[in-house]
């Protein structure tokens, strides 16, 4: 029977996986080892300022597991959202990890690198050609917004594609769709595309899927009418409901997925368990789309931060909370004015307090107003420097801690800080600023190939 | 009264993207499914006014094979930005845990 098998080490590279699930999968020899290593799930942070969420050393440890299996089976191996965020230098510094781990092996290994971060010219002249389109939820952007920010597009198959033609071992690709990974091998070998995307959705968390969840390996086998998916690490089960359920997961609609050539569609897919470790899924479909279509993921800087924490205990205090912080705004705001001599302007300053035991956790409307009899209290300064933040922040947490409550006629602590100083800073924050798509692109043209052979 | 956990083996709030927010209601079996759809408790009204949008932004789909509803809404602080108090936006759900809701005797 045709049939291609697709080995999902783990659901995310540095995340760590069970060593014997995984041989158990490299022994049914995959025609492809493939693996995601970023998300924007973890926030604006990565892109913004390029620095990974996994440290170096998890990541490391997860490579030599499988550039070794690679070796021995091999296969091709596809690293997709390299570094988190799949900025060209995270790519380039995991690029630096496989070549370490590389040259410690020995044997020459031809990496291709597919790069994504899309340059303030090459986003102008999208923007000028109308080809910048938003999504659904997208802030309101100005040319200015999306050139000056930092931008990856996220790739399809296509240029992962292009250099598993050229020979490359290794694929390292920038910000790309998880699927993508795991669908590029199968599409070149001519399988349904619906069965495809089905499978790759499936498989790209790792054993997210199973019972009980876990970041561990998952095997797809995709044949002409059908795909199954396998769970690898002991004490781990698949059901025909978790595989289904799977689409659920960090997806806005339960059966349609987006991918850049077009829509996976799972509403009439149907569900059979094999055994417990397995589960067959048939009937998904592709669509292809019209034209194809680039998301593109940007951040920038929005300021610099120090954060106070502390707690209260008094309730007199906590009843007093809604009127004090915004006299205590008032106050900051001509402090400022005060101390730095109007040369910083208080709108630029931002001072929020979260009250947590009141309502710090949910961005919304509580349906009823909580109470506590304990309060945790984060403070957070932000500004333009770093430097202006933390010296604000010193007199915010003074200030804070000695609010004036009406009951009481001599000074009071108001605030508990655990820490000494109480001001931590927090270096440079980010903000994403674009829920959008490039639109009518070919689906190489924002990307960037190269290869390089490691000895 | 009823509620969420008696119907369901998981209710969660996720990131869809940094600006969507989407929730998994994951039944205990299809009779709780159904019960959950008889009761009307999700509906896009709450929804609206739990997490301030309106109530055509709020998308609702019932998945049968995973025994599931699942609701999404825009987010309401986008993920990440200074008033963001959820990055992974995972205890978005908390309140809806409190609902108490009666369902229907013949769903």
């Amino acid at each position: 029977m045709n049939e291609i098998r697709i080995l999902a080490p783990t659901g995310a590279l540095g995340a760590g996986f069970d060593l014997e699930g995984f041989e158990r999968g490299v022994a049914l020899q995959p025609h492809v080892i493939a693996c995601d290593a970023g998300s924007t799930d973890s926030g604006p942070s990565a892109l913004g300022s390029g620095t990974p969420k996994l440290s170096d050393a998890a990541v490391t440890g997860d490579l030599r597991h499988i550039l070794r299996a690679r070796a021995a089976l091999d296969v091709p191996l596809i690293i997709g959202s390299c570094g988190t965020s799949g900025r060209d230098d995270a790519v380039d510094h995991v690029l630096d990890l496989v070549r370490s781990l590389s040259r410690a092996d020995g044997a020459p290994l031809t990496v291709g690198v597919a790069y994504s971060g899309q340059s303030s010219d090459a986003l102008g002249r999208l923007w000028d050609a109308g080809q910048i389109r938003a999504l659904p939820h997208a802030p309101s952007i100005t040319r200015d917004d999306l050139t000056g920010s930092s931008v990856v597009g996220m790739m399809g198959t296509e240029p992962i594609e292009a250099l598993l033609e050229q020979g490359c071992d290794v694929v390292l690709a920038g910000r790309a769709s998880d699927t993508a990974l795991f669908a590029a091998v199968p599409r070149m070998r001519g399988f349904d595309p619906g069965l495809i995307w089905h499978a790759a959705k499936t498989i790209e968390c790792g054993a997210a899927c199973a019972v009980p969840p876990s970041a561990n390996s998952l095997l797809a086998t995709v044949r002409d009418d059908h795909f199954d998916v396998r769970t690898l690490a002991a004490g781990s089960r698949l059901t025909e409901v978790s595989v289904a359920a799977h689409t659920l997961y960090e997806n806005a609609h339960p059966y349609r997925v987006t991918e850049p050539a077009g829509v996976l569609d799972t509403t009439e897919a149907t569900y059979e368990q094999v055994d417990e470790q397995t589960v067959r899924v048939r009937g998904s479909a592709f669509e292809h789309a019209q034209e194809y279509t680039i998301k593109l993921e940007g951040a920038r800087l929005v300021g610099h931060q120090t954060v106070v924490a502390g707690g209260i205990r008094d309730r007199v205090v906590i009843d007093r909370l809604p009127s004090l912080v915004p006299l205590a705004q008032q106050y900051f705001a001509a402090k400022i004015r005060d101390l730095f001599d109007d040369a910083v302007d208080p709108d630029e300053i931002d001072i929020s307090y979260r009250f947590y035991g009141l309502g710090a956790v949910v961005s919304g409307t509580e349906p009823t107003p909580l109470h506590a009899d304990e309060v945790g209290v984060l403070i957070t300064v932000t500004a333009p420097e770093q430097r202006l933040a933390h010296d604000i922040a010193t007199f915010v947490a003074h200030a804070s801690s000695h609010l004036p409550i009406p009951e009481y006629e001599g000074l009071v602590t108001t605030i508990a800080y655990p820490f000494s100083p109480p001001e931590m800073d927090r270096g440079p924050v980010y903000e994403f600023v674009l829920n959008h798509v490039a639109a009518g692109v070919e689906p190489g043209e924002l990307f960037r190939t190269r290869t390089e052979t490691i000895r | 009264m009823t509620t969420l956990l008696d119907l369901c083996s998981l209710v969660r709030s996720k990131n869809a993207g940094p600006f969507t927010l989407t929730f998994d209601f994951m039944c205990r079996d299809e009779a709780a499914l159904d019960a959950l759809v008889a009761a009307d408790v999700l509906t896009p009204e709450r929804f609206a006014g739990l997490y301030g949008t309106r109530p055509e932004d709020v998308a609702i789909t019932v998945h049968r094979h995973a025994r599931a509803v699942k609701v999404s809404v825009p987010r309401p602080v986008v993920q990440g930005a200074i008033y963001d108090n959820d990055s992974y936006a995972g205890q978005q759900y908390g309140p809806l845990m409190d609902l108490e809701f009666s369902v229907p005797e013949d769903s």
